[in-house]
């Protein structure tokens, strides 16, 4: 009985309002319509709108069984060969809980934990992002979100941030569970260095995660087929991961050693390569560098481990051109997406 | 009291150098609905997107409740509710939960727009589909549905892209009527663009006619009529039990007639300045014959539309025409 007439008071309200024409006082109505419950900001209403699809999707969940599966069989291969690792492993750098997510199988049937993240990852940012906006245009519900009051970088924002919140839980979950089984499995505590080692590691994740996700949001916003857009991504995708080297070894073949710096060069551009040598540093402390070095640069050298600090050190080239690489294809999609014309 | 709440003041778009919309100048004022009609292709959808800042004019400018479309989008789009031509929801999620999420983008806190959301969609009819997914909504339920998203912001002003595109003759008068009623009752000004001319006549305070980016006319119905066919006079259909030529002669030497046509054996179309039907009477009685029918012609949108496209004939390009 109560709420009608409240709503048909406000209603009146807004009419006066609107004719003195201020800014102030309707900004003094919204307040009074959200009085007494407060409204979320819309930015985080497609938050978290995107997060609860996302959950709901059948792709999501598929793609966290199949990593989820990989992922403990990978720990299963690590946990039978430890014991020799063990065996073999110098007393002096001990990182033998590290050594859980980069041991291989001796007969090379199942890989690392860390190459199945590399691998798997960029599909998983891929099938997350590749119809994001395409998808929105074609159902239709792209323009009626558009002619709501909210800027319109708001919408590929917040899908951004969302699909990125659910990829660093999956990975942060994975990684945990990794960490908690070898934990129960071996009885082996890890040290504070390894532990941030690997919570680094996830978070480098994270970053190259979303390298792909940037990628296939700018193709979704690009392309009007959600197809097109998935399969441009998985093309670039197979590109890098594995023409890329093979390419980088023919140019390299074909020059001088003098060109080892050259290749080198070369194989910094390929995003896969940047986050196999984040890895690689990260979870291997006993490496001190990237490129070759010459005998000069080793001499007085103690063969000892590096702290996180200095590991850090090392990837922060990888990990600024990661980001930079991020960026740029999300400005790109930026500056498409706020000129292109939303038509019905 | 006439308030004008949506002004486009020379307002052109250009897409690759063709016009799209071509220097349209026009006023709608508060509370009345005005159609806005042409054929497809006509730049009425190009009005609209510039209208709600979602597209640039070139040159030009549109103001709705006071505010540049172009410079300040957000604040017209709080006011402006806006029917897209092929409205899509989430089809995965209820009627229910697609119009909440509206209202939360609007800044209404949840409980509230599930409180409002209700409403509105006993409102429109869909009381018992509330809590089905979208996915699996008639055409017809989805228009209404977005109807309901459209007002669920409380707006001033609603605009409608071909509201009644695809939905069957019932379902088309369901909807104009509830958009009739909703404008009547709440004072909503409604935008509504067509080419159907039939449905939206009925509704229509002002109609406006649009053809190549171009407004040809505007106005009511009855302007419309008057300022086209004035120079044609008025038109009587006749129908006689049997035309002969003795008969037309005697009507054409009626002093205000001017022109006679003669369309098949028993129907005649008389063009006169003033209303002639009572000498029409007598003459055709003096003439022996029975007279079987008289009536004065009445102009419609049709009309008006066709006298349109006929004067308008020399584009380069055929118009499309409705299907």
């Amino acid at each position: 009985m109560k709420l009608p007439f409240l709503e048909r008071l406000s209603f009146t309200g807004k009419k006066v309002k609107l004719k003195n024409g201020d800014e102030a006082n309707t900004d003094a109505h919204i307040e009074e319509r959200n009085q007494g419950e407060r409204a979320p900001h819309p930015f985080w209403v497609i938050v978290q709108k995107e997060m609860a699809d996302q959950i709901r999707s059948w792709r999501f969940v598929i793609l966290f069984l199949i990593i989820l599966l990989t992922c403990l069989g990978s720990l299963y291969t690590a946990l039978t060969n430890i014991r020799d690792v063990a065996a073999n492993i110098d007393a002096n750098n001990a990182f033998l809980f590290l050594r859980l997510f980069t041991i291989s199988d001796p007969d090379g049937t199942l890989p690392p934990f860390i190459t199945f993240i590399s691998f798997l990852g960029p599909l998983l940012g891929i099938a997350l992002g590749f119809d994001a906006i395409n998808a929105e245009r074609n159902r239709g519900t792209l323009s009626r979100i558009v002619s709501q009051p909210i800027q319109r970088d708001y919408l590929i924002n917040a899908k951004y941030i969302a699909t990125l919140i659910m990829i660093a839980v999956l990975i942060f979950t994975l990684g945990f569970l990794v960490m908690a089984f070898g934990i129960l499995a071996t009885g082996l505590p890890p040290t504070w260095d390894e532990f941030w080692r690997i919570i680094v590691f996830m978070l480098m994740s994270i970053v190259y995660i979303g390298f792909w996700l940037n990628l296939s949001i700018l193709f979704s916003i690009r392309f009007k087929q959600p197809a097109t857009s998935a399969i441009s991504c998985i093309a670039i995708w197979l590109f890098f991961g594995v023409f890329y080297s093979m390419i980088v070894n023919i140019i390299g073949g074909i020059g001088n050693e003098a060109d080892g710096r050259f290749t080198q060069v070369l194989s910094n551009l390929n995003p896969n390569y940047l986050f196999s040598d984040i890895t690689t540093i990260l979870l291997t402390p006993s490496i001190r560098s990237v490129g070759p070095l010459t005998m000069e640069q080793v001499v007085g050298a103690i063969p000892s481990t590096l702290p996180l600090g200095q590991s850090l050190l090392l990837i922060w080239p990888q990990l600024t051109g990661l980001i930079a690489a991020t960026l740029l294809c999300f400005a790109l999609s930026y500056v498409i997406f706020m000129r292109q014309e939303i038509r019905a | 009291m006439v308030e004008p709440i949506i002004t486009f003041e020379n307002l052109t778009k250009k897409y690759d150098g063709v016009l799209a919309v071509d220097h349209l100048s026009l006023t709608v004022e508060r509370g009345e609905v005005f159609g806005l009609l042409g054929p497809n292709g006509a730049g009425k959808s190009t009005t609209i997107l510039m209208m709600l800042g979602l597209t640039e004019p070139t040159s030009g400018q549109v103001k709705v409740c006071g505010f540049n479309s172009t410079r300040e989008p957000k604040k017209v789009k709080e006011r402006v509710g806006y029917l897209p031509d092929s409205v899509g929801f989430y089809e995965d999620r209820t009627g229910l939960e697609n119009l909440v999420l509206t209202a939360m983008l609007n800044g209404v806190p949840r409980g509230k727009a599930t409180e409002r959301a209700t409403r509105l969609l006993k409102e429109v009819g869909l009381e018992e589909a509330m809590n089905k997914k979208t996915g699996k909504y008639s055409r017809g339920m989805k228009q209404r549905l977005g109807l309901a998203d459209v007002l669920i912001k409380e707006p001033d002003v609603i605009v409608l892209d071909e509201p009644t595109l695809g939905i069957d003759p019932q379902g088309v008068q369901d909807l104009l009527q509830l958009i009739e009623k909703l404008s009547k009752e709440q004072g909503i000004t409604v935008l509504l663009s067509s080419h159907h001319l039939h449905q939206v006549q009925q509704i229509c305070d002002r109609v406006g006619l649009f053809v190549d980016g171009k407004l040809l006319a505007k106005g009511t119905l009855d302007e419309l009529s008057q300022e086209l066919f004035s120079k044609e006079g008025i038109t009587t259909i006749v129908k006689v039990s049997e035309v002969s030529d003795e008969l037309i002669t005697m009507i054409k030497n009626h002093p205000s007639v001017f022109e006679v046509e003669k369309v098949d054996k028993q129907n005649l179309h008389v063009k006169s300045e003033t209303d002639v039907t009572g000498g029409l009477v007598h003459l055709i009685m003096d003439s022996g014959k029975s007279l079987l029918e008289l009536s004065i012609k009445e102009y419609g949108l049709d009309e008006i539309y066709h006298q349109y496209f006929q004067g308008g004939g020399n584009h380069e390009a055929p118009i499309p025409r409705t299907t």
